[in-house]
């Protein structure tokens, strides 16, 4: 049976699973819900200098009838006084011992940092997040986004958290910067105990066609949220590995974008995250949704083997590699299930104008497309625009015998040199003349 | 006692004409919409007489542009509104959907279309630019589907015409045909007040054209005449006493009923309709909501080769209707009134029906309700100079749905036999088109 206790830079937890710094960390009683549901740690909404905050702080992204596929807010850090907070992370500590808590911290100046970390001690903290994350509000005060976009500025602060933490220290990076793991290395330079990642990624979810003014709308006007929840999870795993794939990079990751499910979970842990942290999805269905991620965590990684998350931590990553390395001589071309075809025809529109024009369509009124194999290049997008379940499956063609890489050719120094050159891969592929889109207009 | 009462006023008979196809409020039409796959040349449209652009409309449902919408669905059908509601989507663009192929249920087209077409006809949106009026005008006999549907298509080319409706409210079998349950008289009368205020085009009710000096004064005065006169009433089928009191037509039981609004005659508690078309099924399902106790539908051959859609079977029989097969009429018994009908049993031999000897029963009941067919109008016909009709009596038109006389053109139930209403919407706007080339040239 797999374990999944975690023992994350020292921060010990029942699970992986955390509750990331937002509002449904707001107040111990919302903490004291989640851990009585199952949750293993969470990490308390940001501890710091005084804000005020908006109404009118959240907006969303739907998907046709999906509801918060990206979801984005202006909200700022906790705006409840910092005494009530310490004296709620007590009490939630009193009944929840072996859950984790960590107390998310932003303030300005060393005393600051120095004075808060001795309150969040007190209080019973089992570690520190320090939000260099936040992308609105707090950056135009020189705090959150602002920090993780200067990784000496960041250094600096960790050293100085550094200085007097007794509890792990974790270091929350922001997405809104070219390379992600400069800040990480900052990081680590600084003596942090761990990294987390992605906070928010600047953006606009939406303008009231009516009103002109963008979501969330304050009396009119609106500025720009963090974005979250399902719509990001591509970019923070791609972090997240960036992160994991530094070969100076020997600190623990807390995993943190779009886990709504126990499989989002299990990527974010595959690509090097060793804790995971859910903010959105629980805004969305509520701390209950962790009677699904827990089950479906531990059954996969019995199915799979994992024993443990360290085990399983990361275990993807050598399969991540650059395109330099993959092989060109991998074949794949798509396949269709006439039994299963419904007759929707997307594959036929999606190959013919968006991809490489290599199905056809018969005039004699059957529905059901043709793969003309000699143009399929195995772009994918056929079996991705399919409404039915396995009715397109791209089928491997060359017999696995050959592995040539770009590297490999540049070695070899075979790869084409010019845009003629014979061994240029589009050279032999189809295209139809140009001339034949007017004849075949309807 | 039935499930039903007999409807004694308004509130009652809409308790028992509950619309199956109810209008979608915006949730409901949301979450629906988004369900379309958005298909490339959608089996829907094919599927549809009036080819409309199916995808299209849900689509711009899906992003809030319901003008959009409407205005794709009346591009195509200016009845567009009505159809929604009585069209057989089960048969056409919703058995055509692909989701059918995954058991999945079909996107509700009908039901989108008619959201979309209410929201327009609610708010009197004018969707379309309309040409100058040119100088000719065109009479339309009949505002029924066909009717309505030439002199909107006749607007955009330019030109205007004068309806003349027999009944005093338009919309011909959506008024007076379909069973109440897939359309109110209110909702009818509504897209026609919306298209003629739209259009400009005018209708003159309670105004029967049957003479010959009526179609002379309409051949002065316009420079063409449509005819979407539909078909005339029940068929007698001959059999003894089929006059007898407690006997009646289909048609006219339903535009009975669909005027009144509340049973004014009792039907008794035992009803046999005669037929095995749609308009049997439907003469059987609103007796057993107006109240009868026992419905019978008997069809004198087998249940397989009605004439009925399914969906229209199956509906009948959702409320207790029951059907007999292969049997025959031969006579109603009674001699004051109907007290029942003598059948005789039928086979099928060599693909013609023949009686069973000695095999006659009969059937107790209080009312025969004939869904026989209806007769076509062959009397006032006639009296048009070189109009032609074939041998089942319907208008005989060229592929511009212009007659044996030029100058008179025809389309709807009167020149296909019986269609749905939808096919009359087809061909009328089809025939707006020979019209305009006929004017033209």
């Amino acid at each position: 049976m797999a374990d999944l206790s975690i023992n994350f830079a020292g921060i010990k937890s029942p699970n992986p699973f955390w509750l990331a710094s937002a509002p449904p960390t707001n107040c111990g009683y919302q903490v004291m819900r989640a851990f009585d549901q199952g949750w293993g740690g969470a990490v308390w909404k940001t501890l710091g200098v005084p804000i005020v905050n908006v109404s009118s702080r959240y907006g969303s992204v739907d998907y046709r009838d999906s509801r918060m596929a990206g979801f984005n807010n202006i909200e700022l850090i906790s705006d409840r006084p910092l005494s009530d907070n310490l004296k709620e992370i007590e009490e939630v500590k009193k009944y929840f011992p072996d859950n984790a808590v960590i107390a998310s911290l932003m303030v300005e100046t060393k005393e600051e940092w120095h004075q808060i970390i001795k309150d969040v001690e007190n209080a019973g903290s089992d570690g520190i997040e320090l939000n260099f994350g936040c992308p609105h509000g707090m950056c135009e005060r020189g705090m959150g986004s602002a920090v993780g976009q200067e990784p000496k500025v960041l250094q600096t602060i960790v050293e100085w958290v550094m200085e007097v933490a007794s509890i792990p220290v974790i270091v929350k990076l922001t997405p809104n910067i070219t390379d992600v793991t400069d800040p990480a290395m900052a990081a680590v330079r600084g003596g942090a105990d761990a990294i987390s990642l992605i906070n928010t990624i600047q953006s606009i979810v939406g303008v009231d066609l009516n009103t002109l003014a963008p979501f969330p709308s304050v009396d009119g006007k609106g500025s720009n949220g963090g974005y979250c929840g399902p719509a990001v999870k591509p970019i923070a795993l791609n972090m997240v590995k960036n992160c994991a794939q530094h070969p100076e990079m020997n600190l623990p990751i807390s995993g943190i974008g779009g886990v709504e499910n126990w499989k989002d979970a299990a990527e974010h842990i595959l690509l090097g995250a060793s804790s995971v942290q859910v903010c959105t999805a629980v805004m969305h269905y509520g701390f209950g949704i962790i009677r699904e991620l827990l089950p479906g965590l531990e059954n996969y990684m019995n199915e799979k083997g994992f024993n443990s998350i360290e085990e399983m931590s990361g275990a993807a990553l050598p399969n991540v590699v650059e395109w330099k390395d993959l092989n060109l001589k991998y074949k794949v071309v798509a396949s269709i299930d006439e039994v299963k075809c419904i007759g929707c025809q997307l594959c036929y529109i999606a190959c013919e104008d968006g991809a490489h024009q290599a199905i056809s369509i018969s005039a004699n009124g059957d529905r059901v497309p043709q793969i003309i194999d000699d143009n399929c290049v195995g772009c994918n997008l056929c079996s991705l625009v399919c409404p039915v379940e396995d009715c397109i499956t791209m089928e491997r063609r060359d017999d696995g015998k050959l592995d040539v890489s770009w590297d490999d050719l540049t070695q070899k120094g075979e790869i084409p040199t010019t845009f003629d050159d014979d061994r240029a891969g589009g050279k032999g592929h189809f295209v139809p003349k140009p001339e034949e889109a007017l004849k075949r207009k309807k | 006692m039935g499930e039903f009462k007999k409807p004694i006023n308004e509130k009652e008979f809409h308790e028992n004409f509950a619309q199956i196809k109810p209008l979608m409020d915006n949730n409901q039409a949301f979450y629906e919409s988004s369900r379309c796959l958005f298909c490339y040349d959608a089996p829907c449209i094919a599927a549809c007489p009036t080819e409309i652009d199916i995808p299209l409309f849900i689509r711009q449902i899906n992003s809030n542009n319901l003008k959009g919408a409407a205005k794709t669905i009346f591009d195509s059908n200016w009845m567009g509104n009505a159809c929604g509601k009585v069209c057989p989507t089960e048969v056409l663009c919703e058995g055509a959907c692909v989701y059918n192929h995954q058991d999945v249920k079909p996107i509700e087209i009908g039901r989108l279309q008619n959201y979309a077409t209410r929201s327009a006809i609610d708010k009197n949106q004018s969707l379309f630019d309309l040409p100058e009026l040119k100088n000719k005008k065109v009479a339309i006999i009949g505002a029924g589907p066909a009717g309505i549907s030439c002199a909107c298509e006749l607007r955009m080319a330019g030109y205007t015409s004068d309806i003349f409706e027999a009944h005093e409210k338009p919309s011909g079998l959506n008024m007076y045909g379909v069973a109440p349950y897939k359309i109110t008289n209110q909702e009818a009368a509504l897209e026609v007040d919306y298209l003629k205020e739209q259009f400009g085009f005018s209708i003159h009710y309670n105004r029967r054209v049957t003479s010959e000096e009526d179609l002379e004064e309409l051949e002065n005065t316009y420079n063409a005449i449509f005819i979407g006169i539909g078909l005339g009433s029940t068929r007698k089928i001959n059999i003894k006493n089929e006059n007898l009191k407690g006997c009646f037509g289909a048609t006219e039981f339903i535009e009975k009923l669909r005027v009144n609004e509340y049973a004014e005659d009792s039907l008794g508690k035992r009803v046999i309709v005669l037929g095995g078309g749609n308009t049997a099924m439907d003469a059987a399902s609103e007796s057993a909501r107006m109240g009868a106790e026992e419905v019978t539908i008997a069809y004198r051959n087998s249940k397989d080769s009605m004439r009925a859609y399914d969906f229209e079977y199956e509906l009948a029989k959702e409320v207790g209707v029951k059907g007999v097969f292969n049997c025959n009429p031969i006579e109603i018994i009674g001699s004051e009134k109907v007290e029942g009908v003598r059948f005789v049993k039928t086979k099928s031999e060599g693909g013609s029906l023949e009686a069973i000897e000695g095999s006659e029963f009969i059937i107790t009941c209080d009312t025969v309700i004939f869904a026989t067919g209806q007769s076509k109008q062959k009397e006032f016909l006639d009296q048009i100079d070189k109009l032609e009709l074939d041998k089942r009596g319907r208008i005989v038109v060229n592929e511009n749905f212009q007659t044996g006389n030029p100058k008179y053109f025809a389309a709807g139930d009167a020149v296909n036999g019986g269609a749905e209403v939808v096919n009359a919407a087809a061909e009328g706007k089809k025939a707006a088109v020979g019209i305009v080339r006929f004017l033209e040239s």
